[in-house]
């Protein structure tokens, strides 16, 4: 081999601070829907209030407690790794995957009832509907659709670090791979902590 | 170059965090969030008018700033960090505050 | 390690690769950030190739009324190519991507960017997303025919292929971001020991600046052009009228980031201005602060005035009024870099080189296009020049005079540190003037007829205007005569084994100069320590000036 191998230099610093910059753009990401939920809220306020009223609060209320158990137990999986409890890791982050189960088992039935009921993009029930709800329901279904898919690629990040713990690639004095996945899954959260009052508790 | 330039420039470089947050302190803090959810779900049940959504992002912001600082580590962070995500929510409320002078005006 | 790197001192970048292949293998799969750079600047250098030759076909469907070469059909398409590569593959890339990879980490004292995977992951991207915007010309239902800005309700309607376009734009945002994140980080990292903030080069504050841009505003246009996306797949009711949407919402979230991305185009293009003045005026820069916190300025004043791109249609008088105020804040942190250069170059020893001429013609199509900008920024007289080639005629000084000739600066400044060796620099005098004769021969009569009244974008004209476009279209011949010889100096000034280029060819101070031509693989075998100022002349200056 003639090649010199280049060294990538480790900085566990600024692996963080990439990350979190990356987390700004998924932010503004989301932004960018806020604001035009803001916007046609503020033009429709009464077709908003009326269309939220098909909601099941409920189911949104049980992936709001969900999500914030998951962020609870994908928190301390870092703490269990910095103090070396490798078992107590990836049992934290397996159960934080299965948290991720259960907020997505839960969409697809709440998903299922809206479609069932006749109401999804272009469906004639919705197109018969005031202009305020069918913009509603469109932002409804893209804003938490492109949530569950935030969703669905935390959980293949973190099966990814269950590996990495397994192997020990991620241990006690190298778990930024852990910190970061923790990070984006942190993230998958704030977004709900938002989406849900403004989609399901305008009553 | 002054002396406090150099500092900062020294602890950007060699700062690594070694901060470990206790199993209790989440669980506490997770206790807190659950409150916070509880109170914005009954909350939205009185009529408070247009103060009614001022509440709920309110109530929301709150529970974003305990995941931010705690469950994200932010608080135990450098201030690059910090000053980082101002800029960062800075950023957003300017777009959606020179959005709104459009709208919330006679057109 | 180390003694390995002493034996092998000889060997520059393109000798000794970062990986186990050999031949194109090694080139694919690297992670040096300069073999980047330059798969950066022949991937970007063949997309404005082909975008040229589309603004060369509109400008001869323009010679004359009427039809003349081309279907009024194939005239859109054309227009939206043109605009899409130069804007998503050539101008926001250009400067950033290629010479801000391959120069940033060794202006800094580095041997390489912070995540250097993740930088050959955002060329990948920018090649992905090239190939599907130029492969969405041969599908059925041909390229899209909306314009650069993908305007709702016809993008949503058209049966031309937008989808394929809009995914384009979104992964090359995609590609940017992940440069910008990287810079960012890099900057903030990897600084050798003693460079502070304010001992590096205005290069690098412009870049850092840009990369702040790329990251907080690109995602808007990400999402937005998904948003469009998804409303034509599923038919999603979000901004189509039909559906209760809102068209000029659309507006708003493409010009939050299309606004700014202008200044992801011009702000690394002043920093390069910033760099080669002091060099070949052999002066300290004067007023590096007020340049380097005015790169800050432009980024910060640039997002709040992105509604002046639609002031004609019918927002509120508040906001317009705002918008109007706030874009003239704008020209005072340019026009501070304006006048910093033109200080430098007062009483400097002026040697005119290539890059210095380019850097001039930078001003000179800079400040035209800039005041061309305050008056389409007044609103009764933006009334009158909205949607007319006054318009075209503005962007083109600012993206094409300004921006294309900072890469043009940046490309004969820093060939001799990528190359190894020297082109000819009589020619490359020779293809500067012919290039700016060109340009401004192409240009501007096109503001003459756009205050005439002259439409943009349209496929035919009255016949009063006949003479302006006729005038237009010959100086699009001189433009490309000289971009056939810029380009044909450089390829065989690459290809030169003879003219070996010194280590600083120029007498330029910062760090790229005091490594040898071409770098080798890891820069530097020690990383420098930083003790003077980027452009510290003091040594060519008489005593009692400008000594810090």
């Amino acid at each position: 081999m003639s090649s010199v191998t280049h060294q990538i230099h480790r900085d566990d610093y600024g692996s963080r601070m990439g990350m979190w910059l990356f987390l700004f753009t998924e932010l503004i990401l989301f932004g960018g829907m806020f604001i035009v939920y803001a916007v046609y809220r503020f033009i429709h306020q009464q077709d908003f209030h009326l269309a939220a009223q098909e909601l099941n609060t409920t189911i949104g209320l049980l992936n709001t407690i969900i999500l914030l158990t998951s962020s609870m137990t994908m928190a301390m999986s870092i703490t269990a790794i910095q103090k070396g409890n490798k078992k107590l890791a990836i049992a934290l982050v397996i159960i934080t995957i299965l948290f991720a189960f259960g907020f997505m088992v839960n969409k697809y039935f709440e998903w299922s009832a809206k479609i069932h009921h006749g109401i999804y993009p272009g469906s004639p029930d919705l197109l018969s509907k005031p202009e305020g709800q069918i913009l509603y329901f469109g932002l409804y279904y893209v804003m938490t659709g492109l949530h569950a898919l935030h969703v669905i690629i935390g959980v293949t990040i973190l099966v990814f670090n269950v590996v990495y713990l397994w192997t020990g690639h991620t241990n006690s004095n190298y778990f930024v791979k852990l910190e970061n996945a923790g990070l984006y899954w942190h993230l998958v959260d704030l977004i709900w902590i938002f989406l849900f009052p403004l989609f399901y508790l305008i009553h | 170059m002054t002396n406090s330039e150099q500092h900062t420039e020294h602890s950007e470089h060699h700062t690594e965090h070694k901060h470990i947050v206790e199993y209790g302190k989440y669980l506490f803090i997770w206790l807190g969030l659950l409150a916070l959810t509880g109170i914005t779900v009954s909350a939205a049940g009185i009529n408070l008018g247009n103060w009614t959504i001022v509440l709920a992002l309110v109530i929301a912001s709150v529970k974003s700033l305990l995941v931010l600082s705690i469950f994200m580590h932010l608080k135990f962070e450098d201030k690059v960090f910090k000053i980082f995500v101002w800029v960062a929510m800075l950023t957003f409320a300017i777009f959606i505050f020179f959005t709104f002078l459009d709208y919330s005006f006679i057109r | 390690m180390n003694t390995q790197a002493k034996v092998t001192e000889e060997k520059n970048f393109f000798q000794q690769s970062t990986n186990k292949y050999t031949g194109i293998g090694s080139w694919l799969l690297t992670v040096d950030h300069k073999r980047i750079g330059i798969l950066y600047l022949f991937s970007m250098m063949t997309f404005f190739i082909v975008a040229v030759i589309f603004g060369f076909l509109i400008r001869l469907e323009l010679i004359a009324p009427g039809k003349t070469i081309m279907e009024p059909q194939t005239y859109n398409q054309l227009f939206t190519l043109h605009g899409i590569i130069m804007i998503f593959l050539f101008i926001i890339p250009g400067l950033p991507a290629v010479f801000g990879n391959f120069m940033l980490p060794i202006m800094i004292g580095a041997k390489d960017v912070i995540f250097p995977r993740l930088n050959l992951f955002s060329w990948y991207l920018f090649i992905a997303g090239g190939l599907i915007a130029v492969v969405s010309m041969f599908l059925p239902g041909g390229s899209a025919d909306t314009g650069w800005m993908f305007y709702v309700p016809y993008s949503i309607r058209t049966t031309t292929n937008v989808i394929p376009a809009l995914t384009a734009a979104f992964i090359l945002g995609f590609s940017s971001i992940l440069t910008g994140l990287n810079f960012i980080t890099t900057i903030h990292r990897m600084r050798a020991p003693g460079m502070s903030w304010f001992k590096m080069p205005l290069f690098i504050w412009s870049l850092y600046a840009t990369a702040w841009i790329q990251i907080l505003a690109t995602p808007i246009i990400g999402i937005t052009l998904l948003l469009v996306s998804i409303e034509r797949w599923f038919g999603v009711g979000i901004f189509d009228p039909a559906l209760g949407g809102d068209p000029i919402l659309y507006q708003h979230l493409f010009w939050i980031y299309s606004h700014p991305a202008v200044y992801i185009m011009i702000l690394p293009a002043m920093g390069m201005v910033s760099e080669i003045i002091p060099v070949f005026a052999r002066r300290t820069i004067f007023g590096y602060n007020f340049i380097a916190f005015s790169s800050i300025a432009i980024a910060f004043f640039g997002s709040l005035v992105w509604a002046h791109h639609m002031f004609t249609v019918g927002m509120s008088d508040t906001a317009m009024f705002v918008f109007s105020f706030l874009t003239f804040f704008v020209s005072i942190p340019s026009a501070i870099k304006v006048f910093n250069w033109v200080s430098t170059l007062y009483k400097g020893s002026i040697s005119a080189d290539p890059p210095l001429l380019y850097a001039l013609s930078f001003i000179f199509q800079f400040a035209i296009g800039g005041f061309t900008g305050l008056m389409i920024g007044v609103l009764s007289v933006n009334i009158h020049l909205q949607d007319t080639s006054f318009i075209v005629a503005h962007f083109h000084y600012v993206m094409f005079g300004s921006t294309g000739f900072g890469i043009f600066a940046a490309m004969h400044y820093w060939f001799p540190k990528m190359f190894g060796t020297m082109y000819n620099k009589k020619i490359a005098n020779w293809a500067w003037a012919i290039t700016t004769i060109g340009f401004n021969t192409l240009y501007f009569p096109m503001f003459i007829m756009g205050y005439l009244g002259m439409p943009r974008r349209y496929y035919d004209y009255l016949p009063e205007f006949h003479t302006y476009h006729l005038v237009s279209t010959i100086g699009s011949w001189i433009l490309i005569l000289g971009l056939i010889i810029m380009f044909a100096n450089l390829i065989k000034g690459m290809r030169n084994k003879k003219d070996v280029a010194p280590m600083n060819p120029w007498g330029g101070v910062t760090l790229e100069w005091k490594v040898p031509s071409p770098p080798p693989m890891e820069n530097f075998h020690e990383i420098p320590t930083v003790t003077t100022g980027p452009y510290d002349y003091s040594h060519y200056e008489l005593a009692g000036k400008e000594t810090k």
